[in-house]
């Protein structure tokens, strides 16, 4: 009795925890696909809309600027609103800041609106791409002769247009994946390298190539650039003042710290120079100094001194290390800042150390140029779609800083292969290829004999849809020349050769 | 072409699922209970592992099962069992075995959930499978959540824990539980729980992943070898299956005789050892089984793993008849889309041909031909004669003897292997084949002698060169194959790269230095030797104009040129040897660096790499756009031959004497250096005052090094700079580097001014000795030559130290090439194997075959880009100056 009694006791008790906890993940888990799935339909709505409106849709101007991730994001947002209401994302909070976007396309002067109209009437319901159409307002608008003939224009373009098309059933992954393979082999793999600023080492060529595909969560050397706005990119004391907010000061930089060990009193020494450099105040200092634990500050003529609250030798070594690498200011991460001039960008801030979420949250920061090389952090805070846009960028600065000329197009298709589901996965055994569908084609990947271990438990079906199915059955692929079936009559007459 | 195309059969899926013990014995042909392979005549025994009925490996003999022969009609194998005398784990399924121990109840057999609890489970795995989504972490958390109870919600039964010590075996509660005792439990588990350990009930029972009977597989896996000797050399497998045998005889005698449970348990150990090794040599936690000489045995994982494994080594990649391979070499007279082929291949390839009405006569004359070993000129021949009797195959050899008979006896139907001829359509591929152009399609020409020849401009593609490279060649077998060779894979398909959108075939070194020395700065020709440029590549057209002066007639080498330009060829471009003024004055260069092309009439300019160069020649893209493929390969067909023709005339060699530079010019280098290296030793001397001032962010070391680069990087160029003034166009070395046939000014510069600093890792070199690179040099001395700056020229040689310190920069690029291919392959090979499955479907949208959406249209705008100018859909701009100039 004594003894079941107990028993049920242990139930009850292992019920209760157990039971929330259930909740809780269950719920956790919801919530999970909900995000997920909502990303996905945005994206898929997104992408969509793309395609359905045949005359040039409101976006797609993704490649002319470095650094104009934030603004496709931006729509993005904003069409998120129109169409799922119920997503209220980090990027809305963005918009509450309510930092001024930057000029769009409608800013454009009056006689090219004229000309965008025109030719879409001529357009009708024929496609052409955004860009192409730039191009064309860009010429006539330069030549107002040309204005007359706009017609034969648009239909010269159309009939280019046409031709340039890619085949149905063309085997694109394939063609892109060798276009980015084999130059692999040119590059350098010199793993440092100085780009644009001297002073900032980033990972460049091949190991940096590698890295974007991997989709590694850390890159080997974060970096960020980071624009400013207004009055703060013009003037020098401003972004020196934005410079010192994200560049971290350590406790060591701009102070000495002495132990007495004979009274168990820690004396900071506060360097002037170095303080004045980095904008701070004794009281600053002695601010973040409050902060640590199990201690007290005051402030002593031009000194700091610090008791502790349980005096001891063994405690005050303790409190001493802590006090070494104390943070006195600065977003975490950020190693080293370097302030520039550029030409038209007036000063620009370029950090060694990547953390955009902190750094986007500054008073004068401006969060429509600012970039990290760090493509996960970029997934987190301003979504899927910058993510894919940042890895076409990075992939794509990455191949022609080694003079290597790849179509941006063969770039695309791996970043939307990479970002297809709404999360960034890595192209390898990890990511894109250990989620196939097929299980011979990832037994031919690589780790062979789990995968079809793991499938006859499963009781998979290999549908043989793909290429390496194919190929390991013996059967004609499903790609290019492959994918028609056609069948030719015994009889009627001459057959045409024609390409 | 030769199989009959009536019906022809596609596998439409292939299911995986686990083998249980009742199937194996179903399907097994006999039982295998003797150790041995061979008896003492050699004879297989019966019930041995050698047996018959698992079919037969020597040809002649009949499969006791089947009755048929190992040969032609083909006898698939088939398997055998053992029956073990007491069950085994099976390794590959270990963990799924611990996750079912774990997640369900000794007693009852149920998952340790309520049932609540595990309907909410279910129904997330199903809809996530819907969804196609991945379950792996659902099945993480329910074993998770089922460990974490103590008691079973069903029958009130304590669970215990179970730990699994690698690789195989099994405790609860820190009691070992034996095979037995887990295949009981693992029994109790019900259908309706299984969904949750990740088990498919349809192909799969936790219980079969305990071995009770092992399948034995058919000789024809397992072949043994017969050596010179007359021995019999035994499979790998085989030999691991001899091993698993024996114990197992031995662990069923002393089971039956009632021998201490301590000795079976010790063989039991055993034969566990034996399967988990027979499975998989290299589970880790146990020592492979190794075979007498100490070479680890190859078993079954190892037969499948990796790229010498039956995947990726047979399956995703097979061997070919029909193929031939040897060494390449160039010949400027064949055609880019033709290959010249060695008469040796050429008669042992063949190329099937059906008989008929049309072409009778003509492979009755082949055939007798055949007879006739030595004709002066190649002729094809017949290989073979094969006719079809009531639909089976009879393959005639076409000998000397027979060859009229055979020729008599031709009929309509037959096919005949004719050897290779003239214009048969081949593959040619060179490896690693990094991209599509890697194999391509030539047309064939015999030719004499022992090595593959084709144009050298069709190199770059394939990153051939002839320093002893070997390439591939490939007959095409049928007829559609031929026709997608022919419009898909000829070379001249080829031109434009689907990489850059841009020619990746083109003229190279001695054509563009030719069309260099032609074009450049008015050149004129007398007329006898403008027809013999004209006559290399078979001109027919009308002369190109000539003027005359003092009496003798001239041609200009740009109408010379212009010839092979199509009419309606329009073009404004900057040549490769503009000089890049600050100001430029365009439309009249004064060094002759600006084309301009009227209505297919070179006006001006120089033709060089830009024009018809491979990876850049503008002429041949434009061409190709306007006036299709085979125009292309025409054009660089003849201005490759124009281009030897003209250098043929002129004579071009470069040597020693072409980087002298006079004594003046030498003084003024030294100079340099000298300015250079006084300024080294300031900033050396600033740094050891601290009197640098650091760069932000760097270190006053940092600061420093960086600051002696830039000097150093500097004097090299202000050398050069010197050299190249007195290197004038009329020095073969400037003429090729400006032109961009081979090699730059750079070079050039370090030939004759100075070699400049070596890098390794980027940085001046800085190790070896203690605080010094080389015993040379003092400690600590950071002067220009201590760190690796070369002031000599190669010409003038290089002291010791500079030697060594430029040899230092040499490995390190040596080294680089070597990582830099073993890890770009295998970045190609993920991307491959990640995106080998997309394609643009007739809507447009790019697909997975898999069905999901990548793009909804390729690219964004749907445009091809080896059609697309530069990465744009359209070229508006060409289109807008036509239409301008229309008005």
């Amino acid at each position: 009795m004594a003894t079941s009694a107990t028993k049920n006791k242990k139930q009850k008790n292992i019920k209760k925890p157990v039971k929330p906890k259930k909740g809780i993940s269950i719920k956790n888990q919801k919530k999970k696909e909900m995000l997920k799935s909502t990303v996905d339909k945005t994206v898929k709505a997104k992408k969509l809309k793309e395609k359905m409106v045949p005359p040039p849709p409101k976006k797609q101007k993704k490649k002319e600027k470095p650094a104009k991730i934030k603004k496709t994001n931006d729509i993005r947002t904003k069409k998120k609103k129109e169409t799922l209401k119920s997503t209220k994302g980090k990027a809305e909070k963005l918009e509450l800041k309510m930092v001024p976007p930057p000029p769009k396309e409608e800013d454009e002067p009056k006689e090219c609106k004229k000309i965008r109209s025109e030719i879409n009437e001529i357009l009708k319901d024929r496609f052409l791409p955004r860009h192409v159409v730039d191009n064309i307002v860009e010429w006539v608008a330069r030549d107002k002769k040309l204005e007359s003939k706009l017609k034969i224009i648009i239909d010269r373009v159309l009939a280019d247009y046409s031709k340039n098309l890619i085949d149905p059933t063309e085997a694109c992954g394939m063609v892109g994946a060798q276009s980015i393979g084999e130059p692999g082999t040119q590059m350098t793999m010199r793993t440092f390298h100085y780009a644009g600023v001297a002073e900032i080492n980033v990972t460049l060529g091949l190991p940096r190539l590698i890295e974007i595909v991997d989709a590694r969560s850390i890159p080997s050397t974060p970096m960020m650039n980071i624009y400013l706005r207004d009055e703060y990119k013009v003037n020098p004391d401003l972004a020196k003042e934005i410079a010192n907010k994200i560049e971290i000061t350590t406790l060591t930089d701009v102070a000495d710290i002495e132990m007495d060990l004979i009274s168990l009193i820690t004396h900071i020494k506060p360097n002037k120079k170095t303080m004045n450099k980095k904008g701070l105040t004794l009281e600053e200092i002695l601010g973040r100094l409050k902060t640590v634990r199990k201690t007290d500050a005051h402030i002593e003529k031009n000194a700091i001194k610090i008791t502790l609250d349980d005096p001891g030798y063994k405690n005050l070594q303790s409190v001493n290390e802590t006090l070494k690498k104390l943070k006195i200011k600065g977003i975490d991460g950020i190693k080293r800042v370097i302030i520039r001039k550029e030409p038209d960008e007036g000063y620009v801030i370029y950090s060694e150390g990547s953390n955009l979420k902190e750094v986007l949250e500054i008073e004068g920061v401006d969060p429509y140029k600012t970039s990290t090389n760090d493509i996960h952090a970029v997934a987190r805070e301003l979504g899927i779609e910058a993510a894919r846009n940042m890895i076409i960028q990075e992939a794509h600065n990455t191949l022609s800083e080694q003079g290597l000329n790849v179509d941006l197009r063969h770039i695309m298709i791996v970043a939307d292969v990479m970002t297809a589901d709404g999360t960034v996965k890595a192209i390898g055994r990890h990511g894109v290829s250990g989620e196939k569908s097929s299980v011979l084609s990832r037994a031919a990947f690589e780790i062979t004999v789990n995968h079809l271990l793991l499938a006859s438990q499963r009781g998979e079906s290999d549908k043989l849809n793909g290429v390496a199915e194919n190929i390991i059955v013996g059967q004609p692929v499903n790609l290019g020349t492959g994918a028609v079936e056609l069948a030719m009559g015994h009889s009627k007459s001459k057959k045409k050769k024609g390409k | 072409m030769a199989r009959s195309r009536s019906i022809t059969k596609k596998i439409g899926k292939l299911e995986f699922a686990v083998l249980s013990p009742n199937e194996i014995r179903k399907m097994s042909a006999t039982k295998v209970i003797t150790a041995d392979t061979y008896d003492d005549d050699g004879f297989p025994i019966t019930m041995g592992l050698m047996d018959q009925k698992l079919s037969v490996i020597e040809p002649g003999l009949r499969c006791k099962t089947c009755g048929l022969k190992v040969g032609k009609d083909k006898c698939p194998g088939h398997f055998g069992h053992i029956d073990l005398a007491m069950p085994v784990v099976h390794v590959g399924f270990v963990k799924t075995i611990r996750n079912s121990l774990r997640a369900t109840c000794r007693k009852c057999g149920r998952i340790l959930l309520t049932d609540q609890r595990l309907d909410g489970y279910k129904k997330a795995i199903e809809k996530n499978k819907l969804e196609g989504r991945d379950n792996s972490f659902i099945f993480k958390t329910i074993i998770s959540e089922c460990v974490k109870g103590d008691v079973c919600p069903r029958c009130d039964n304590e669970t215990g824990k179970i730990d699994l010590d690698k690789p195989t075996s099994f405790r609860e509660n820190g009691k070992k539980l034996t095979p037995t005792e887990i295949r009981d439990w693992l029994e109790k588990i019900p259908d309706e729980d299984l969904l949750l350990l990740d088990i498919n009930k349809k192909s799969a029972r936790p219980e079969w992943m305990i071995l009770t009977v092992l399948p034995v597989p058919p000789v024809t896996v397992r072949p043994s070898v017969t050596l010179e000797s007359g021995e019999r050399s035994e499979d790998d497998l085989t030999h691991k299956l001899v091993d698993v045998i024996r114990i197992n005889q031995r662990l069923q005698e002393n089971r039956d005789a009632g021998a201490p449970q301590l000795i079976v348990e010790d063989l039991w150990e055993l034969l566990q050892y034996h399967v988990t090794t027979y499975l998989d040599n290299q589970t880790s936690g146990i020592p492979p089984a190794r075979h007498r000489s100490g070479r680890p045995l190859k078993t079954l994982a190892q037969r499948l793993k990796g790229k010498e494994g039956r995947f990726r080594s047979n399956l995703s990649g097979k061997r070919v008849n029909f193929s031939a391979r040897t060494v390449i070499s160039p010949d400027p007279n064949l055609s880019i889309n033709e290959i010249g082929v060695p008469i040796e291949i050429a008669r042992e390839l063949t190329v099937p041909v059906r008989v008929t009405t049309h072409n009778l006569e003509w492979c009755k004359k082949i055939i007798e031909l055949s007879a006739e070993s030595d004709t002066a000129e190649y002729v094809p021949h017949v290989n073979y004669v094969k006719r079809y009797r009531s639909g089976i195959e009879q393959r005639i050899k076409v000998a000397e003897k027979n060859a009229k008979d055979v020729a008599e006896k031709l009929e309509v139907g037959y096919i005949i292997e004719r050897q290779l001829m003239d214009g048969d359509i081949t593959l040619f591929n060179r490896q690693p084949s990094l991209h599509r152009m890697s194999m391509m399609a030539h047309r064939v020409k015999v030719v004499p002698y022992r090595s593959f020849r084709f144009n050298l401009s069709v190199c770059p593609p394939y990153n051939a060169d002839f320093d002893g490279d070997e390439m591939n060649l490939h007959l095409i077998q049928g007829v559609e194959a031929k026709a997608e060779a022919e419009i898909l894979m000829k070379v001249q398909e080829n031109i434009l790269s689907p990489r850059f959108g841009g020619v990746i075939i083109g003229g190279l070194h001695d054509h563009i230095s030719g069309c260099f020395l032609l074009t450049y700065r008015d050149r004129k020709f007398l007329k006898e030797d403008a027809a013999r440029f004209l006559g290399a590549f078979n001109y027919k057209g009308k002369f190109p104009k000539t003027h005359v002066e003092k009496e003798t007639h001239f041609v200009y080498g740009r109408d010379i040129f212009s010839v092979l330009l199509p009419r309606d060829l329009n073009m404004e471009y900057k040549a490769k040897s503009c000089f890049n003024c600050e100001v430029c004055k365009a439309p009249d260069c004064p060094h002759t660096a600006y084309v301009i092309i009227k209505n297919g009439v070179l006006k001006q300019g120089v033709v060089d790499e830009n024009s018809i160069g491979s990876f850049k020649g503008k002429i041949v893209e434009r061409i190709i756009r306007d006036h299709g493929t085979d125009a292309g390969r025409e054009f660089i067909d003849d201005v490759t031959r124009l281009g030897i023709a003209t250098i043929t005339k002129f004579g071009f060699t470069t040597s020693i004497d072409d980087e002298d530079i006079p004594k003046e010019a030498k003084r003024q280098i030294k100079e340099g250096l000298d300015r250079a290296q006084s300024k080294i030793k300031n900033l050396v001397a600033a740094y050891g005052n601290n009197e640098l001032e650091p760069l932000p962010g760097r270190s006053l070391e940092e600061t420093l090094e960086m600051e002696i680069m830039r000097v150093t990087g500097r004097a090299r160029d202000m050398a050069g700079e010197i050299a190249s003034r007195y290197l004038g166009m009329d020095n073969s070395a400037v003429i090729m580097a400006k032109s961009g046939a081979r090699g730059s000014m750079l070079n050039l510069s370090q030939m004759s001014g100075c070699v400049g600093q070596q890098a390794v890792r980027g940085e001046r070199i800085s190790r070896g000795y203690k605080h010094r690179t080389l015993p040379h040099f003092k400690k600590g001395d950071l002067g220009s030559s201590a760190k690796g700056f070369v002031a000599s020229c190669y010409k003038s040689g290089l002291n010791p130290t500079e030697y060594f310190f430029h040899s230092m920069g040499g490995r390190e690029g040596l080294v680089d090439t070597a990582v830099r291919t073993s890890r770009s392959g295998y970045m190609q090979r993920r991307l491959v194997n990640a995106l080998e499955d997309l394609k643009v479907e007739n809507d447009g949208t790019v697909r997975h075959t898999g069905g999901d959406i990548i793009q909804f249209i390729y690219g964004e705008d749907g445009v091809d880009p080896s059609r697309s100018i530069n990465g744009k859909a359209v070229d508006v701009d060409r289109i807008i100056y036509e239409i301008k100039e229309e008005a």
